[in-house]
């Protein structure tokens, strides 16, 4: 973010001041502020979350021990679509190993981590309770189950 | 308050129901092994070291966390206690490096002596050993270094920083097997908003952080036959030195430390006393020159690097109260290249000056761009108590069988008030009684401010009287800065100093620290004061023939370009 002007990182901090500024300067709400900024901007900056610290009187490592700590929040841009695969017990058995091969395969990249595009972030998950779809993966809030790694070029497709 | 009955090991007590097991235990001499506890700290309750078994539940309980309770009785030394805490202290073995040979807290550290005292054998690490962290070290410097990996996550550095010193710049980040005290980013602890002070490393009960090591290049010095090194040694670590080779905290070793300084090859043996006074004289002719309405009071100290970076990053607005006077560190530094070879008749380029520092801060000061008045750079080397002490053991010299020797002539002269800069209201003292003196030619009687927190005092100067304020610990200061800069309160000085206690608890001193020790060694230099022949600064004869032979006057040509400084903005965070 070096290469932002003064003026264009003012502007780039606005939403996060406006944020800010609705609450008080109180440790207890740097959570809600979090969420909220990661809202606004997909992820949170570290130029954002020095805004943060600045604006609620913390400082940057309280922060980033409590970004760090929370896997709600992110510190990368995400993708616009969130892949979650499951690799429960259930989708174990039945193959989810080979269909997060197929995906990781189909997007150039590895679980955690997201497309150059922006399109796809993927995750790969404990369970998500549905089991008796096994093996099954979330794209964003849809579910899609009973997979094989033949299926999932057909899906990803869907959401490009 | 209220008392509560209970038992230990078979014992019936009675103590302070708001006592803790481990409290309880201490009364009858039980000594319950503890990590994550400090005397100074809030609870943590995280490392289950200190667990003890619960006779009536047989449940095992934190005893530093555990409040007492009437009719507890408490085993600490039942098989299932100890074996408990073997197992933990096993568990935090089995995820840390192997490499106690090399680790700078050998033969000193709180992990190594539990390890000895419990009877842990390799085999029993062995067989638990699993996956390990792997970290990188931050050896950016120059004051402080970190290794993650030696971390037993304690929480204690996290705790002092953020109770104590109001910075937080160590906090516990990531989650599970993952956990780790850092900085913000992983940063190194020198980009970031961190004062230095170094209390991190006095806590720390194993060598995770530690402050960077300089022995090597003052033994290269030394051993070099074309320098000549220059030592001198700031007022608190004759109070505090002692605590190194078994002598009682508070003990005034002055002079068998002078006498170890020589045998390890110094030189010359100068006190930063002398230029403590020096200090005052400038600073206190600023401070006269503001009360007399030149330039803006409240007059705040700034022979305090932690305290002065501090400044830097959260008051850049009080920047402009700072004393412009250097520590005396940096003076002693500045005159060691000029004065010193002038009167001595040394080349300055073979001068080589070590500074024997209580403080970690001290190893960033020197570094500073503009704190240099010579043509090279003014202090070569800042040692901390505890690394004089590796060298001194080091050199093999029986400490306690030294005989008394004095510090050498020219910068070696020193009065009380010199003396008590190494701690808490001793420069405000000092200050006071140099002006008071130089306004009225009356004495001051002793100021008294005490070791501890935020204190304020009177002093009648003729028909003025000026309010002289402390604030020891940076989180005190905070509170009291944060008073100055909302205009709610009305001093004319203020003496700063960033760790506990001032000197004698700062980041480079004997370890393992607490308050109950910090206390004994203020009492140390309270004493050197109250013996001293000389107790006011502008009386110390050495200091006089320096402004007569080659400063001139205070705050005047030479003394501005040799003795003062300027400070700058930096980043919140």
């Amino acid at each position: 973010m070096a290469e932002m002007t003064k003026a264009k990182m003012a502007e780039f901090l606005e939403p996060v001041n406006d944020i800010i500024s609705r609450y008080e300067k109180k440790e207890r709400y740097l959570i809600p502020v979090l969420q909220e900024a990661q809202g606004e901007y997909g992820y949170l900056p570290e130029e954002v979350l020095k805004e943060i610290a600045v604006g609620l009187n913390l400082s940057l490592s309280q922060v980033y021990g409590v970004v760090t700590f929370y896997s709600q929040f992110h510190q990368q841009p995400r993708g616009n679509n969130i892949i979650r695969v499951c690799m429960g017990t259930a989708c174990h058995v039945r193959g989810g190993d080979a269909v997060m091969d197929a995906i990781q395969d189909e997007l150039g990249i590895d679980a955690g981590e997201t497309t150059d595009d922006l399109e796809f972030t993927l995750e790969s998950v404990a369970c998500i309770g549905a089991c008796g779809l096994a093996p099954v993966i979330m794209v964003n809030d849809d579910t899609h189950g009973r997979l094989t790694p033949e299926k999932i070029p057909g899906i990803l497709a869907k959401y490009q | 308050m209220s008392k509560v009955k209970l038992t230990i090991d078979g014992q019936k007590i009675e103590v302070d129901a708001d006592s803790s097991i481990l409290d309880a235990a201490k009364e009858i001499g039980v000594d319950i092994p503890v990590l994550c506890y400090h005397p100074d700290l809030t609870l943590h309750g995280a490392c289950r070291v200190c667990v003890v078994e619960d006779e009536e539940s047989g449940n095992l309980l934190a005893s530093c966390a555990t409040p007492v309770a009437d009719g507890m009785n408490i085993n600490t030394r039942s098989q299932k206690a100890r074996k408990a805490r073997r197992k933990n202290v096993e568990l935090l073995l089995a995820n840390h490096p192997n490499d106690c040979l090399g680790c700078d807290r050998n033969g000193q550290c709180e992990l190594q002596d539990i390890t000895h005292a419990l009877g842990i054998q390799p085999e029993d690490v062995d067989r638990i050993s699993g996956e390990e962290r792997v970290f990188e070290l931050d050896t950016v410097g120059p004051a402080l270094k970190r290794d993650p990996n030696k971390c037993i996550l304690c929480g204690r550095c996290v705790r002092i920083c953020e109770e104590v010193q109001g910075v937080s710049a160590l906090q516990f980040t990531q989650r599970g097997f993952n956990s780790i005290v850092t900085t913000a980013f992983d940063l190194p602890q020198a980009e970031i908003n961190c004062a230095n002070c170094g209390q991190c490393a006095t806590v720390c009960p194993v060598g995770a952080i530690t402050e960077m090591s300089e022995i090597e290049k003052v033994w290269a010095a030394l051993e070099d036959d074309d320098k000549h090194v220059v030592v001198q040694t700031a007022p608190s670590i004759q109070a505090t030195l002692g605590e190194e080779f078994g002598y009682e905290p508070g003990t005034v070793v002055t002079n068998k430390m002078v006498a170890a300084l020589r045998r390890i090859g110094f030189d010359k043996v100068f006190s930063t006393d002398f230029a403590a006074d020096l200090t005052i004289l400038e600073e206190g002719s600023e401070f006269l020159k503001k009360i007399n309405g030149e330039g803006e009071l409240p007059h705040i100290t700034s022979c305090c690097p932690g305290w002065v970076k501090y400044a830097e990053h959260n008051f850049p607005d009080l920047l402009k109260h700072l004393s412009s006077a250097k520590s005396p560190m940096q003076m002693f530094s500045a005159l060691s290249k000029t004065y010193y070879p002038h009167q001595a008749g040394v080349e300055d380029e073979k001068i080589y000056t070590v500074a024997i520092m209580p403080c970690t801060a001290k190893k960033f000061e020197k570094e500073r761009e503009e704190i240099n008045s010579t043509r090279f750079q003014d202090t070569d080397a800042v040692l901390t108590t505890r690394e004089l002490a590796r060298m001194i053991k080091e050199m093999g010299i029986n400490f306690n069988s030294l005989p008394e020797e004095e510090f050498d002539q020219l910068m070696g002269e020193s009065t009380g008030a010199g003396a008590i800069f190494g701690t808490t209201g001793g420069v405000a003292e000092a200050a006071a009684r140099t002006v008071k003196e130089k306004l009225t030619g009356e004495p001051l009687e002793r100021l008294n401010l005490g070791f501890r927190g935020v204190n304020s005092a009177e002093v009648n100067i003729g028909d003025r009287t000026v309010t002289v304020a402390i604030a020891n610990g940076l989180g005190n200061a905070e509170k009291l800065l944060e008073k100055v800069r909302a205009g709610e309160c009305d001093f004319d000085f203020i003496e700063i100093m960033a760790c506990p206690h001032g000197c004698v608890g700062g980041g480079g001193q004997p370890r393992p620290a607490t308050n109950e020790k910090k206390d004994k060694r203020a009492d140390g230099l309270k004493k050197i004061d109250d013996e001293s022949f000389i107790r006011k600064s502008h009386e110390n004869p050495q200091i006089i023939k320096l402004y007569k032979e080659f400063l001139g006057e205070p705050l005047g040509g030479e003394s501005h370009h040799l003795l003062h400084t300027t400070y700058k903005e930096r980043p919140k965070n």
